[in-house]
């Protein structure tokens, strides 16, 4: 046996008081953590291959299991932390590029956690939510530059194609691919119930998803996988895939173990073949380009579609988006550097981007700068844990936010971040069918129902407690953020002033 | 009645060309100066015929449409097409056939840059592009299925057939070459291969129509001998990564 370099990273522990030997964790592993005895009757675990993705520990009827962290200590050093040797262990072993799931773990500052929000006190009253009208509608789309209008007051302005949410609140793109369908039908029929829209992401439409499509903005990524006009005509938003958060400046690779008989159906390629979309669009190497490929889409659906590009949040976004938005975007979504993926080189992931909160900020004032901010909407995604990230956001400048990470906790997922290897006890980033099977989208739908009810819920009580009755009110309305313990600098881009100013 | 297209706006001229196919299956268009986007998602059963210089995106996501252009085309033409035919009495520029899915495409002459990148078929669907002389650099990159037939008629002393990093990342699908090529200019990841009955049968089919659409004598070219290139593995990055 060759000797393994990196220590285990958690340890399964088994109350054996508590363990009736019913084999439920040997059957829930996809890890192969747990297994039988010799005896055949009672379970024993191995830890090696343990992610703790606690889908035994939910599950043991007796509540017998735990997972630890595997401690293992090395001699101190702040330079090379463990990480770094098992990681450069991992490289030696295998020669490849590391590849990681989720958003970035690594201890970033959260400039949610540094803002504070305001709440009115005598004057300006709050407003009780429970008993008088609050609105969060959303629309989304190209604002006419003015209005004109007739006599009677009517408006002479053709309005360009709106789209109308009843949350501020959509789900990013997750491919069919990356997500299961059965993960990907749970978010439609989501977005169907809580009148918002969920994004099938690059990799084509499921003809199951067929009578969710007017829920649905669909991709159009590099690789171009099942776009064709019928997926573009369908859809409610079409949206243009530059960039994504968690891998900035780098295409996708569905590996062709992932291509299964229906990941090949949507993709519209043949079943095992690897999926690979391109770092760039090679139709796109300009804002002119782009401009051109935004116009084409328009074209092919008789403009009849919004528009978005979505970004990742980079050094020059504000720069960036404004180009799209005079390249003729309707719509800009800008992914920060925090945002999930199912699969992403881990140095791209973790070293590349810059946080939603700062470039959303920049890329809100430089539109507002250039007097255009009114005319297009932007969309800001790239982790959103809770409902104040999410006010937060609007008052920074975002119309709407799309999430991706927080409703797949509400499915079950428990962030074990291994996205990429296929085996997802939950059912959710896999494509094995006696794993997506464990996804029921009848319950799994309802779970992110609740979760999205709840977050409006508390939009709303914060927003009265500021004395706004209008998300529209609260969009870029910076005096209701200050900031605690930040420098002046990130003050200044965030464009808030300081607690106790 | 034709529509003239003159120095007219792209959006002007498709929504004249829009209407006027509600009611007909078949509009021409003349003095085309490179408007953009013609023919964008043309559905089965409609042609178009142009006079002129396509303008960028010809045949943007083309629905089983026939577009006929009598002069030359720009950049991205059968951009993420889906099915139909292009018949170009002329070259063309840049990404010919970009994400290309079934369908087919007959160039006269030359194609510029990454003609057929990532190209890819589906069970019935298989795109197939026609070159008459020769194509740029980058030629059917990250091709992941279908056909590319690149003839080399009328090459001067020189000129080679592709240019450099042919195929680079093809992981499906094949090119046919007729004649010599430089093997320098191939991907590392590709080999040239002797075609089989069966290639013959299918170079025959489409070599056959390049020469009817074109009037070129079929004999001559079929005279000459075709490699196939085909990518060594249908994974190249199947090794690259490794699970952190
Ligand atoms: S699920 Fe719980 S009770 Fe059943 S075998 Fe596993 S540890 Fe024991
Ligand atoms: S990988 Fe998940 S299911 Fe398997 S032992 Fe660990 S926590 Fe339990
Ligand atoms: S989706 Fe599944 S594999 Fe990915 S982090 Fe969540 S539980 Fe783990």
């Amino acid at each position: 046996m060759s000797v393994n370099y990196i220590p285990r990273r958690f340890t399964v522990v088994r109350d054996k008081e508590l363990c009736i030997n019913c084999g439920c964790c040997v059957r829930q592993c996809s890890n192969e953590c747990h297994c039988f005895a010799d005896d055949r009757k009672t379970v024993i675990s191995h830890s090696a291959d343990c992610v703790a993705c606690h889908r035994c520990v939910d599950l043991c009827p007796t509540g017998a299991l735990r997972i630890e962290k595997y401690v293992c200590d090395y001699r101190e050093n702040a330079n090379w932390t463990p990480q770094y040797q098992q990681e450069i262990c991992r490289q030696a072993q295998t020669g490849g590029v590391l590849l990681s799931g989720m958003g970035t773990p690594k201890d970033y500052p959260v400039y949610w956690d540094k803002i504070l929000l305001n709440a009115s006190q005598v004057t300006n009253p709050s407003i009780d939510p429970l008993r008088e009208p609050m609105e969060i509608r959303t629309i989304l789309g190209r604002k006419p530059e003015k209005l004109t209008v007739e006599k009677k007051g009517k408006s002479t302005v053709e309005m360009p194609p709106q789209v109308i949410l009843e949350t501020p609140i959509m789900f990013s793109a997750m491919s069919f691919g990356s997500i299961s369908l059965n993960a990907q039908k749970s978010l439609a029929m989501a977005a169907k119930e809580l009148g918002t829209l969920f994004n099938i992401g690059e990799g084509g439409l499921h003809p199951d998803l067929q009578p969710f499509t007017d829920r649905s903005i669909v991709q159009v990524a590099s690789g171009r996988f099942g776009v064709h006009s019928d997926y573009l005509n369908n859809s409610k938003i079409v949206e243009i895939k530059i960039g994504q958060g968690a891998k900035p400046g780098i295409g996708g690779h569905l590996p062709g173990e992932k291509v299964s008989v229906e990941v090949s159906n949507a993709r519209m390629i043949p079943e095992g073949s690897d999926a690979i979309s391109p770092a760039p669009h090679h139709d796109i190497y300009s804002i002119e380009d782009l401009r051109q490929l935004i116009w084409a889409i328009k074209q092919a659906t008789n403009n009849k579609k919004p528009v978005c590009v979505k970004i990742a949040a980079v050094h020059n976004v504000a720069a960036i988006v404004s180009g799209c938005a005079r390249a003729g975007a309707d719509i800009v979504a800008i992914d920060g550097f925090r945002g999930g993926t199912g699969a992403a080189p881990t140095r791209i992931r973790d070293n590349v981007g810059i946080p939603i909160e700062l470039a959303l900020a920049s890329a809100d004032q430089r539109l507002r700068d250039e007097g255009t901010r009114s005319q297009i909407s932007l969309v800001a995604a790239g982790s959103f844990r809770c409902s104040a990230d999410i006010v937060k956001a609007i008052a920074l400048g975002a119309d709407a936010c799309y999430c991706a990470s927080a409703p797949l906790i509400a499915m079950g997922c428990h962030m074990c971040a291994t996205c990429n290897t296929g085996k997802c006890n939950w059912g959710i980033a896999t494509q094995r069918p006696e794993l997506t099977k464990r996804l029921n989208p009848d319950i799994m739908y309802k779970r992110v129902v609740n979760l999205i009810t709840a977050w409006n819920h508390e939009i709303k009580e914060i927003m009265g407690g500021m004395g706004i009755n209008s998300v529209d009110s609260l969009r870029g309305n910076r005096l209701m953020l200050r900031g605690i313990g930040l420098s002046e600098k990130e003050l200044e881009i965030l464009g808030i002033k300081h607690a106790g100013e | 009645m034709n529509i003239v297209a003159g120095v007219r706006s792209y959006s002007e001229v498709n929504e004249e060309i829009k209407t006027e196919f509600l009611s007909k299956n078949k509009v021409t268009v003349t003095d085309v100066n490179g408007q953009r986007y013609l023919g964008c998602a043309l559905d089965v059963g409609k042609t178009l015929e142009i006079h002129g210089t396509a303008g960028n995106d010809l045949a943007f996501c083309l629905n089983g449409g026939k577009i006929m252009l009598h002069g030359h085309g720009q950049d991205a033409v059968g951009n993420t097409m889906g099915g139909g035919e292009i018949i170009i009495h002329g070259h063309t520029g840049d990404a010919l056939g970009y994400g290309m899915r079934d369908g087919q495409i007959y160039v006269r002459d030359n194609v510029c840059c990454r003609g057929g990148i990532h190209m890819k078929e589906f069970r019935s669907m298989k795109p197939v592009l026609v070159i008459g002389s020769n194509a740029g650099s980058f030629l059917g990159e990250y091709m992941a299925g279908g056909t590319i037939i690149l003839l080399g008629l009328g090459l001067k002393r020189g000129e080679k057939i592709f240019g450099t990093h042919c195929a680079s990342g093809m992981h499906g699908g094949k090119i046919f070459v007729r004649g010599s090529f430089p093997r320098e200019n191939l991907s590392p990841n590709i080999k040239a291969v002797s075609i089989t009955a069966e290639d013959e049968k299918e170079l025959k089919e489409y070599v056959g129509k390049y020469c009817h659409c074109f009037e070129v004598d079929f004999e001559s070219v079929m005279n000459k001998s075709f490699v196939k290139l085909i990518p060594v593995t249908s994974r190249p990055y199947a090794d690259l990564y490794t699970a952190n």
